[in-house]
């Protein structure tokens, strides 16, 4: 039983680079900055090309939304081993106003159209945090989902995917079609080598737009500010006992 | 009041606060051992910090059994008494950022008291900054007291037009980093231990490091150094200019002196701008002959866009992965090569790079490799290079050598090495800063063996000295090479430096049993 994947990557800023606040306070500085594939998307395509390895999956789609950048990060995608991507163009106030609620259309549709069995996402991306978008894709289909894959196995014609709660691991079975977010511990990604890099750039890319799906990005949200986080203030040594019990009562937490 | 140890005297003047000694927090620079591993905080982050398996190294003045300390004063109660009142309160156990202290004019002027009282009284004092040298250059062998110039970490100044920046020497070299990125610049130098290295200690050993091949040595970053000779005399010389052709350049003298020759309490020094893209690519080859092609192909292509060329070989990485846990991305092969490039232009330096890389993996001079902007991905990547000198301690005990030689015998030190020790060592690694014709072998072994020991030394400094090689490529001659330096400098040369150095500090208390052989 041959599946096929919809895996999605986010283009967002790298995360050993320290991000900055604009000064109008209306988002985070991102030109010039260096961007590359969101960590837990990373996973999801490692996880997509096991699966292909493994004979589960025999063709892997690679998405991405945004600017003309991301196909750079589609690219790399390939090079780990999708077979093609698909870049669904959205620029400029449209990308800024962009949200999970759009992108799970998105995907939505191209599952449909792609006709796919599974949609591989990484659980949240590291830029908005928002753990949205596998779970409204899911709903959106009316398929099945398994979110914070640590593990996933195929057992006949059903996935068992464990996944990490706060409880601590949970097992469950999700009939196919199914939508899996990956977390942290699913696997370690493999780096794309450069005879593999060579490979990808042969690979198809396909180019739409949101209006080809027929979806609306017409922004549900405004952002009012972004701001910096209160820096945080130096604490103070005690000599005694009696002297941290003083402080204590005097800021009124005992 | 002071309470020594029985077995040493020697007390840690944490500037310009005295340290109690046997007190927890400086534990380190009461010791007076001087062992070969290196036992000192380094800027990774692992599950278990660096080790030294096994007992306790020996203390230096037993295992040297033949040095003599020298005919310094003995530390006693008056001398302490005078340091306190010299330095103020000074009865509390250090505790850091609490108490205000005093301007920079201060600390220069105390540095200078202090050493003029030493001289005086014939105290013999080892100057320390972050204490992560490699050859026991940075720790006491008797009982010196140990003048740390950790709290004098202040930038004085950053010019951004000239690009330079002006500090005082207890400042963390990877915090100056950091501050220069907001004007666009970067340190000139980069190694392994810049997360708890001094800028001051880096200037006094002429630290090489990882970017050596594209910025130079020290002696032509730093613009000016501010230091105090042993007799307290302030020699300023903390000039910002590029070009200062006005008399002898008495600055160099302390650069790479390893604080025999005096005390370097500020540095100005040139800083390149921040590179606007960074390439990194680790690739792998099979024979050490490719490793050269490599670098001939790279030096042809990238040119002036080529920032760090770095190999090691597949021992190394099977440390880290055993040691470490790290991962390698590429398959096993012989030889790993870390190349980065710096420009200003990510456009114009891919094209090259990819040329560059295109022709090697044409040529099969390289079987595979990666190739990454990604700053989270650099990071890892050069972890791999970085953390070899971490995870080779955990095999138990690491004899760390540093040579310069010529290419062609570059990896044939290595192989020689490996067949003359045999079944005795765990591991022999090679790895380093093969752009600049750097090697450094480590050997490891469960424990410290005299015998093992006995196998590699004097056999590694005469394999280099036939080779008019350099038997301290960088780390400098510290306590445990100073005898070897015959091997690299002619007798004239010696001379003419112990004749320096009885002039800059006729009493020796600077560093005394360091850098030039002993006199006994």
């Amino acid at each position: 039983m041959s599946l096929r994947v919809l895996v999605g990557v986010k283009r967002v800023i790298d995360y050993a680079v320290k991000v900055r606040v604009k000064p109008d306070k209306t988002g985070v500085v991102t030109d010039g900055v260096k961007h590359s594939m969101n960590p837990f998307d990373e996973i999801a395509i490692e996880e997509a090309v096991r699966m292909k390895e493994k004979n589960i999956v025999k063709e892997i789609i690679a998405v991405s939304c945004g600017p003309q950048q991301c196909q750079e990060t589609i690219r790399t995608a390939l090079a780990m081993g999708a077979d093609r991507g698909i870049h669904v163009e959205v620029a400029g106030k449209e990308y800024e106003a962009m949200q999970p609620f759009h992108v799970s259309k998105i995907l939505a549709k191209l599952a449909q159209e792609e006709k796919v069995d599974i949609v591989l996402v990484g659980k949240q991306a590291i830029d908005d945090d928002c753990n949205q978008t596998g779970q409204m894709t899911a709903a959106l289909l009316d398929w099945s989902q398994a979110c914070f894959a640590s593990k996933v196995e195929k057992t006949d014609g059903e996935l068992t995917v464990t996944r990490e709660i706060d409880g601590g691991l949970e097992v469950i079975k999700v009939k196919l079609p199914a939508v899996i977010t990956s977390d942290l511990r699913l696997n370690e990604p493999r780096y794309a080598t450069l005879p593999n890099i060579m490979k990808a750039k042969k690979k198809p890319m396909a180019k739409k737009t949101a209006a080809d799906l027929g979806v609306d990005l017409t922004p549900r949200h405004e952002v009012l500010s972004v701001e910096d986080p209160p820096v945080r203030e130096a604490g103070i040594k005690v000599e005694t006992v009696e002297d941290l019990v003083g402080k204590l009562k005097q800021s009124g937490v005992i | 009041m002071m309470a020594f140890r029985k077995w040493q005297h020697s007390i840690h003047l944490s500037f310009p606060q005295l340290m109690r000694s046997g007190s927890q927090t400086q534990i380190r620079s009461v010791s007076p051992r001087c062992c070969i591993v290196p036992v000192h905080r380094m800027s990774f982050t692992t599950a278990s910090g660096p080790k030294c398996k096994g007992t306790q190294p020996e203390l230096t003045s037993k295992k040297h059994a033949k040095l003599k300390r020298g005919n310094f004063a003995r530390l006693s109660g008056k001398h302490v008494d005078h340091f306190q009142s010299l330095l103020g309160s000074a009865s509390q156990v250090l505790t850091e950022d609490l108490d205000g202290y005093n301007t920079d004019w201060m600390n220069i002027m105390r540095v200078s008291k202090i050493l003029r009282y030493c001289n005086d009284q014939k105290l013999a004092v080892v100057p320390q900054g972050g204490n992560t040298g490699l050859v026991g250059g940075s720790v006491p062998v008797f009982d010196e007291i140990i003048l740390s110039l950790q709290l004098m970490d202040k930038v004085i100044s950053i010019d951004q037009m000239a690009g330079v920046m002006v500090c005082q020497a207890g400042c963390i070299l990877e915090k100056l980093d950091e501050q220069l990125a907001d004007y666009n610049l970067m340190m000139p130098l980069d190694l392994g231990s810049k997360g708890s290295c001094h800028i001051g200690g880096n200037v006094s050993t002429n630290a090489g490091g990882i970017r050596l091949l594209r910025y130079g040595s020290l002696h032509g970053s730093v613009l000016g150094v501010e230091a105090v000779k042993a007799d307290g005399e302030i020699i300023d010389c903390l000039s910002s200019l590029r070009k200062d052709n006005t008399g002898y350049d008495v600055k160099q003298l302390f650069i790479g002196s390893e604080g025999t020759l005096g005390v370097v309490t500020a540095v100005s020094i040139l800083c390149p701008q921040r590179p606007k893209n960074v390439s990194l690519a680790l690739l792998a080859c099979s024979t050490f002959d490719d490793v050269l092609s490599s670098l001939k192909e790279a030096r042809n292509q990238l040119q002036e866009i080529l920032s760090a060329f770095e190999v090691f070989d597949n021992d190394s990485m099977m440390s880290n992965q055993t040691n470490l846990k790290l991962m390698n991305p590429l398959k096993e092969h012989n030889f790993y090569i870390v190349v980065e490039t710096s420009g200003s232009n990510q456009s114009h330096d891919e094209e090259k790079l990819n040329a560059f890389l295109e022709t090697v993996m044409g040529s099969e001079i390289i079987n595979d490799g990666i190739i990454t902007t990604e700053p989270s991905k650099i990071r890892i990547l050069w972890g791999l290079r970085e953390k070899i000198t971490e995870g080779l301690l955990h095999d138990g005990y690491c004899y760390k050598y540093d040579v310069s030689l010529p290419l062609a015998h570059y990896y044939r030190l290595v192989e020689d090495m490996r067949v003359r020790l045999g079944d005795r060592a765990t591991r022999v690694v090679g790895y380093g800063h093969v752009g600049d014709g750097n090697l450094h072998l480590n050997v490891t072994a469960p424990a410290y063996s005299a015998e093992l020991h006995s196998l590699i030394e004097p056999f590694i400094y005469e394999y280099v000295a036939k080779l008019r090689g350099s038997i301290s490529a960088e780390h400098g001659l510290g306590f445990i090479k100073s005898k070897y330096i015959h091997h690299s400098k002619s007798p004239q040369a010696v001379v003419l430096m112990k004749q320096l150095k009885k002039l800059m500090d006729p009493n020796g208390i600077l560093n005394p049993y360091k850098t030039l052989p002993h006199t006994d």
